[in-house]
């Protein structure tokens, strides 16, 4: 009952926020839209070859590109309310269709490269701070600093010479065998196994991150009044640690993995164009190079909502973890 | 703690201060370690003209000579036969330059913006935070390449797109500050003085705010760097200036069978990060030494 009402209060609570937030997103959107060279017409009529002036100016009519910028914000808003982001004439489908279609690709690439940074990061940050000032501290504290240096799409470079190029292990472009058909298992497999080193690639800075906050907060942790009472209850070190020391230290960890939601789709560019992985990072690097600014835009637009939802689920995931939030 | 440092920061005079600072930097291993490889690329970016005087993009022997092969080109060379050592050399430049030059953009905006809205709070405040959220919500990697499409990738435009993009961070950190020091004794008494607004904040408050900045800055070049290395990589760059990410895209080509060609640019971008961080942490512990468990 009690945890229902938190809930409800930290929604509420988002969807004041988010509401500006989003709005002020879909003008700075509409505003960078204007600012790109050459409009849709333009587009069309490369598209076609050739345009005199007079079919120029009754493409610009027909889109709406001849009345005032502001009567064109409120038309673009309008499109927007009815989730009508455009067409694309590169690649001949609706905006909305072709983001909708990578979207899954990038949200499988994501929720995987942040559950193996989490995982690796969580582990890596224990051992630090179990072993704070000794010699695994000083040793994993280099590594996590390479790792906090190192560009993520390099180290995918160095992991395809080595697991793709020299061992053979792991395949290196796109998201499944092509033609192979496969199903049941063999399908997973192949699927994971397309999966691996892109995951990898995006964690590693990510991996450097949530190490060094897990170690800090787990030795700041260590200080508090709880912890000394778990410790005078007799109860097992280790379970101390796990069940109080940790879940008290993921808190900030949630925290910044949700601001850091951003960067990992940003980051997801690069990685998805380096391995050929089919997601909306690529696609915005294909419309970069088609000059679809359409396209473009509506990547900024929609990742942007993804990384607001996220927080929202974050906030609600911090209500769970600490039962303070959300009651007031 | 606090009473006894002031009695002594007050009661001291500037010269034996500025010394013990000093030996406080050069005690932290993890300062001096970031400053000594920091100082070695500095050194190289500057000198690169000097040192390989040959246009780096020049047609020098032949292609994808293995390094320790030929030691005229002690790094090998590249599909198009160019010397790689030198260009590394030539990419620290390009590298450095947009770090600093657009970490030096972030700073301005977001001291500007972070003054502005910690000093005045009110509605500049609340209008100056939502700004810095709707641009923490945008994805900053493609908020870089949507600005750096808008015209045609050049130094310039990777530079002041990877500017506007990095200043929310800032503005955050100096807002903070700019809000717990507005109220302090030394503000009421510049205040009592008649000192004009202008001058309470750029005189008064922030010298004192500045110790999170100074840290916030290197850790932003160090950022920029990896950002350009993204952009270069994805062939977003200047066509005319060798750049270290531009040179790991060119050896991807080469990956089967010359991977030194991608290997070795990667290497020098995270050292030249890797040394950044280590000045952010080390100026971390000692300009905040109370932050350290």
């Amino acid at each position: 009952m009690r945890m229902g009402r938190r809930i409800a209060t930290t929604l509420k609570r988002a969807a004041i926020h988010a509401g500006p937030t989003v709005l002020g997103i879909v003008v700075l959107d509409f505003f960078f839209l204007q600012l790109m060279p050459g409009d849709a017409a333009d587009v069309m009529a490369t598209e076609a070859g050739s345009a005199s002036e007079e079919t120029m100016a009754a493409l610009r009519h027909q889109f709406g590109l001849d009345q005032p910028v502001l009567t064109q914000l409120m038309n673009f808003l309008n499109h927007l309310a009815h989730l009508d982001l455009g067409f694309s004439p590169r690649f001949n489908t609706s905006v909305l269709d072709l983001i909708l279609e990578r979207l899954p690709g990038t949200l499988l690439l994501m929720v995987t490269a942040l559950g193996f940074a989490l995982l690796i990061g969580i582990v890596l940050g224990s051992v630090m701070a179990a072993w704070a000032g000794k010699w695994p501290d000083r040793l994993l504290s280099i590594v996590v600093l390479l790792l906090y240096s190192m560009p993520g799409f390099w180290v995918g470079l160095m992991a395809i010479v080595l697991f793709s190029v020299k061992l053979n292990w792991l395949p290196n472009d796109g998201s499944e065998t092509i033609g192979a058909h496969l199903t049941g298992f063999s399908f997973i497999a192949d699927r994971l196994s397309h999966l691996v080193l892109p995951a990898l690639a995006l964690a590693s800075f990510f991996v450097a991150v949530y190490a060094r906050l897990v170690r800090t907060s787990m030795l700041e942790v260590q200080r508090q009044d709880f912890m000394r009472t778990a410790h005078a209850k007799g109860l097992n070190p280790f379970l101390v640690q796990l069940r109080h020391a940790l879940r008290n230290a993921l808190i900030p960890v949630t925290t910044v993995a949700g601001m850091h939601l951003g960067n990992l789709l940003g980051g997801a560019v690069v990685v998805e164009t380096l391995f050929g992985w089919p997601g909306m990072g690529r696609l915005a690097l294909e419309a970069v190079l088609a000059r679809d600014f359409s396209v473009l835009l509506g990547v900024l637009l929609l990742s942007s909502l993804l990384v607001i939802v996220a927080n929202v689920a974050i906030d609600l995931l911090h209500a769970w973890l600490d039962p303070r939030i959300g009651e007031a | 703690m606090t009473v006894e440092a002031e009695i002594v920061d007050t009661g001291s005079r500037a010269a034996p201060k500025k010394g013990r600072r000093l030996r406080a930097f050069l005690r932290n291993p993890t300062f001096v370690a970031g400053v000594a490889i920091l100082g070695f690329f500095v050194f190289i970016a500057l000198f690169a003209d000097v040192l390989f005087s040959d246009d780096p993009m020049a047609m020098m022997s032949s292609p994808l000579v293995w390094p320790g092969e030929d030691m005229q080109f002690p790094l090998g060379t590249d599909q198009l036969g160019r010397d790689v050592l030198s260009m590394l050399a030539h990419g620290a430049r390009a590298s450095l330059l947009v770090g600093i030059s657009s970490a030096a953009i972030g700073l301005a905006i977001g001291m500007v913006v972070g003054a502005a809205a910690g000093f005045f709070g009110g509605w500049v405040d609340t209008v100056s935070m939502r700004l810095v959220e709707l641009f923490q919500t945008t994805p900053t990697f493609l908020l870089v390449i949507v600005i750096v499409s808008i015209s045609a990738p050049s130094i310039t435009t990777i530079v002041v797109a990877i500017g506007i993009s990095s200043w929310p961070t800032v503005a955050r950190l100096v807002r903070a500050q700019f809000r717990s020091l507005r109220e302090s004794d030394f503000v009421m008494a510049a205040r009592s003085l008649g000192y004009s607004r202008l001058r309470i904040i750029v005189q008064e408050i922030l010298p004192n705010a500045l110790p999170p900045v100074i840290v916030a800055a290197s850790v932003m070049i160090a950022n920029a760097i990896l950002t350009e290395a993204g952009l270069s990589f994805l062939n977003m760059r200047d066509p005319n200036i060798v750049s270290w990410g531009g040179m790991i895209g060119d050896g991807r080509e080469q990956l089967r069978n010359a991977w030194f060609l991608t290997a070795l640019p990667g290497a020098a971008i995270a050292m030249a990060v890797l040394s950044l961080n280590l000045v952010g942490d080390g100026l971390n512990e000692i300009l905040n030494p109370r932050n350290e468990p």
